[in-house]
């Protein structure tokens, strides 16, 4: 499937084999990984862009260490530092470091869309890093990736998504991801912190976690954000958490097997207890250790057009 | 002034349809002779062949930009583009900068508009500096010609001030327009909130931020006895209560704009700000009740809210940009195209309904006939043209649909005698 499709937008747009395709193409980098030169020239030659508009740790490094390990050449963009903090618009932006000649730019904006207009404005590859509470299509790949790990697949699997649904990304890529690949999702979450409209949604609603918990294979936390209740939201962090909070008590409601998941960062206490996010079923480390492997992928599958993937393992990257 | 012959029309008015050459002298309709007549003579002969001949277009929703923002437009360039549409009467919105809110600025507008290829009327603010707090000179306004008030691109959110602003209005028989937007309620919203919001990750806003506007102006307008019009209404819910307002006797009109007949919410999936418009694009159900509106008569009048932004302001991100599209010179060929009505009520709806609205009867949209000032547009209903941003005669380039290929175009404009557009060619 490499070569196929030259940027990476959102979940949305892709089919379960092209997500399926992603996910056999992360083994191949998570042996890479282990590897003691954990380094292959797949890219050597390509340059790679990261372009973030707004503050992230895991994402960007996640991304950069992903660029390295495939011996690309990359170009690191921080706002606050560059000439958007002088006005220049974000197409003369997009332009001046297109000029420059890159093949992939890895973009992460507070606004929904942002990579879409890039798209149009440019002849290289974008990769959605995040773009406002649309889409962070690469978090998903990895959270299929870690399920897949844990629970062997999606397929027939229940994952309850918990928390603020409206103002996420990362729950409107997981939804698409986790039912095109045959996961029955339930979102969790008091109305006001829901999408207006779920209307072809492909997921079961509810506002009972108690109720929802023994019935899952996987329970995913969002980060629950302060300013929701100056919105009047939800009244206090304190009533958030005895609703939908995972507590120690609600752990004892889950399944043996089932595990906890959390894009980070985590805020402890709020939308989940401390000792939970270090219980054995937490999944969360897998969960950024796995994001670097996915990245590879999708930067090779963007970038790697022509290139033999087996050859390009064989060989060791130079230092 | 050069003579005018328009030969081979159907002229079509409020008094209705019949086969007629008009001549056109100094300024005004000399002769309108029926069956045609190949002795009339003039300077100039428009062929009108296959065409409709009718009253020219009034708009009551014009952003001219100017003064203030002359890279998105101006006034002669958007009375170009308005003549290019049929019209020879746009009614310029006050948001400028500053805001039409006083004598001097309004002044300096019909100034402008003095020699443009259109009839450049203007409306203005209800608060100063549409701020919302405090009553413009209405009276002074009301005596260089305004007619109509509206703080257009917000709503006047105090409901005791509007209360006022209504009972002033009635005293100086001038009527006050509404952009029915609760802000509280819209607040942050970049486009329609549904199912396509939700799915974009957009912000956005309900129908019920317009309709509680609405819905408390009609209370408003049935409380003080003044008239309301409600601009480019755009909700299902919106129409009714007009329809029901307008059953009661209450002296309610209503507009609605090209873009909320013909696109929906659908438009913005592709994060494209060009469909970034407020009100937003809603849905089809949307679409067809306001339609419907037209049909009934609830729906007065087509305005454009003709809305020019630079390139720059609409390559922002999507919930940064500013809302609005071009249409003025879309307007009559979206209608034709879209509209199941025949082209007489196009035309009621597009000349001398909103003329009667702003009292501009008196020059436009009155009936073809001797004696009347000659603003006329000549309609070849069946020609068909793609619509190319490029080509536009506005300074700015967002129209909604680039590619779109219509039917029906203006093929002459005449304003008070003179064809400032011939062969679909502005003349100056």
């Amino acid at each position: 499937m490499t070569g196929a499709r030259r940027h990476l937008l959102g979940v949305a747009d892709l089919s379960a084999d092209e997500i399926e395709g992603l996910l056999t193409l992360t083994d191949s980098f998570v042996e890479v990984s282990r590897r003691r030169m954990p380094k292959v020239p797949a890219l050597q030659g390509r340059t790679v862009t990261s372009l973030f508009y707004e503050d992230s740790t895991r994402t960007r490094l996640s991304f950069e260490q992903a660029a390295k390990r495939l011996s690309a050449d990359t170009l690191s963009f921080s706002v606050s530092t560059s000439s958007v903090a002088k006005g220049e618009s974000l197409r003369d932006t997009v332009e001046t470091i297109e000029a420059m000649g890159v093949d992939a730019i890895v973009v992460r904006h507070r606004s929904a869309g942002v990579p879409h207009q890039i798209a149009r404005w440019v002849s290289g590859s974008v990769v959605n890093a995040g773009d406002g509470w649309h889409e962070h299509p690469t978090q998903a790949l990895l959270d299929c990736y870690t399920i897949r790990e844990h629970l062997g697949g999606l397929g027939g699997r229940h994952v309850a998504i918990v928390g603020d649904i409206n103002h996420s990304r990362v729950a409107r890529s997981d939804v698409w991801a986790f039912t095109k690949l045959g996961a029955v999702v339930t979102l969790v979450a008091p109305p006001t912190l829901l999408p207006p409209s779920v209307e072809g949604w492909p997921v079961r609603v509810s506002h009972d976690l108690d109720a929802v918990l023994p019935t899952v294979d996987a329970v995913y936390l969002l980060r629950m954000q302060r300013e929701r209740m100056a919105g009047s939201l939800v009244p206090s962090l304190r009533e958030y958490t005895s609703c939908y909070g995972l507590t120690r008590r609600r752990v004892d409601l889950l399944g043996d097997k089932a595990i906890v998941m959390h894009p980070g960062p985590m805020n402890r206490g709020v939308e989940i207890a401390a000792d939970v996010a270090d219980l054995p079923r937490s999944v969360v480390v897998d969960q950024v250790r796995n994001g670097v492997a996915v990245r590879m992928a999708v930067l090779f599958d963007l970038l790697g057009s022509g290139r033999d993937l087996g050859g390009e393992l064989d060989r060791e990257g130079s230092r | 002034m050069k003579s005018i012959v328009i030969r081979g029309g159907q002229v079509v008015d409020a008094t209705g349809t019949r086969r007629a050459d008009v001549l056109v002298e100094d300024g005004r309709i000399a002769a309108v002779v029926e069956g045609g007549a190949a002795d009339l003579a003039a300077d100039v002969t428009l062929d009108a062949g296959g065409c409709v001949v009718a009253p020219g277009l009034v708009d009551l929703h014009t952003h001219l930009r100017q003064p203030g923002r002359e890279e998105a437009e101006t006034v002669e360039t958007g009375a170009r583009a308005a003549a290019l549409g049929g019209f020879t009467c746009i009614l310029a919105m006050p948001n400028t900068t500053p805001a039409i809110d006083s004598a001097g600025v309004a002044r300096e507008v019909l100034e402008l508009g003095r020699g443009a290829p259109c009839d450049v009327r203007t409306s203005a603010a209800i608060t100063v500096g549409r701020a919302g707090t405090q009553l413009t000179p209405m009276a002074e306004l009301a005596a260089l010609g305004v007619r109509l008030f509206t703080d257009d691109g917000t709503g006047v959110q105090d409901a005791r001030l509007m209360r006022h602003a209504l009972e002033y209005a009635r005293g100086l028989g001038v009527t006050l327009a509404q952009h029915c937007e609760d802000e509280v309620l819209s607040a942050g919203g970049a486009m329609h909130e549904g199912a396509w919001s939700s799915r974009l990750g957009v912000p956005g806003q309900p129908r019920e931020a317009e309709e509680v506007m609405v819905l408390r102006d009609i209370a408003l307008a049935r409380m003080t006895g003044a008239a309301v019009h409600f601009q480019h209404l755009s909700t299902r819910r919106s129409i009714e209560m007009v329809a029901a307002a307008k059953a009661e006797g209450l002296p309610v009109t209503c507009e609605a704009t090209p873009h909320h007949l013909t696109l929906t919410d659908a438009c913005c999936a592709g994060y494209d700000p060009v469909f970034k418009v407020n009100p937003p694009l809603r849905t089809d159900d949307d679409v067809a009740a306001v339609r419907a509106g037209l049909a009934a008569g609830t729906v007065d009048c087509i305005a454009t809210d003709h809305a020019p932004h630079a390139p720059e302001a609409k390559e922002l991100p999507f919930d940064q940009a500013p809302p609005g599209m071009l249409g003025l010179e879309t307007a009559l060929a979206l209608a034709l195209t879209n509209l199941d009505l025949p082209i007489a009520d196009v035309l009621a709806l597009m000349s001398w309904r909103p003329a009667a609205i702003i009292g501009a009867h008196d020059a436009h949209g009155g009936p073809v006939a001797e004696g009347r000032p000659a603003n006329l547009c000549v309609v070849d209903p069946a020609a068909t043209w793609t619509v190319d941003p490029g080509a536009l005669a506005s300074r700015s380039r967002n129209t909604p649909y680039a590619g779109t290929t219509l039917t029906g175009r203006v093929r002459h404009t005449v304003l008070a005698g003179e064809a400032v557009v011939v062969d679909a060619e502005a003349q100056r």
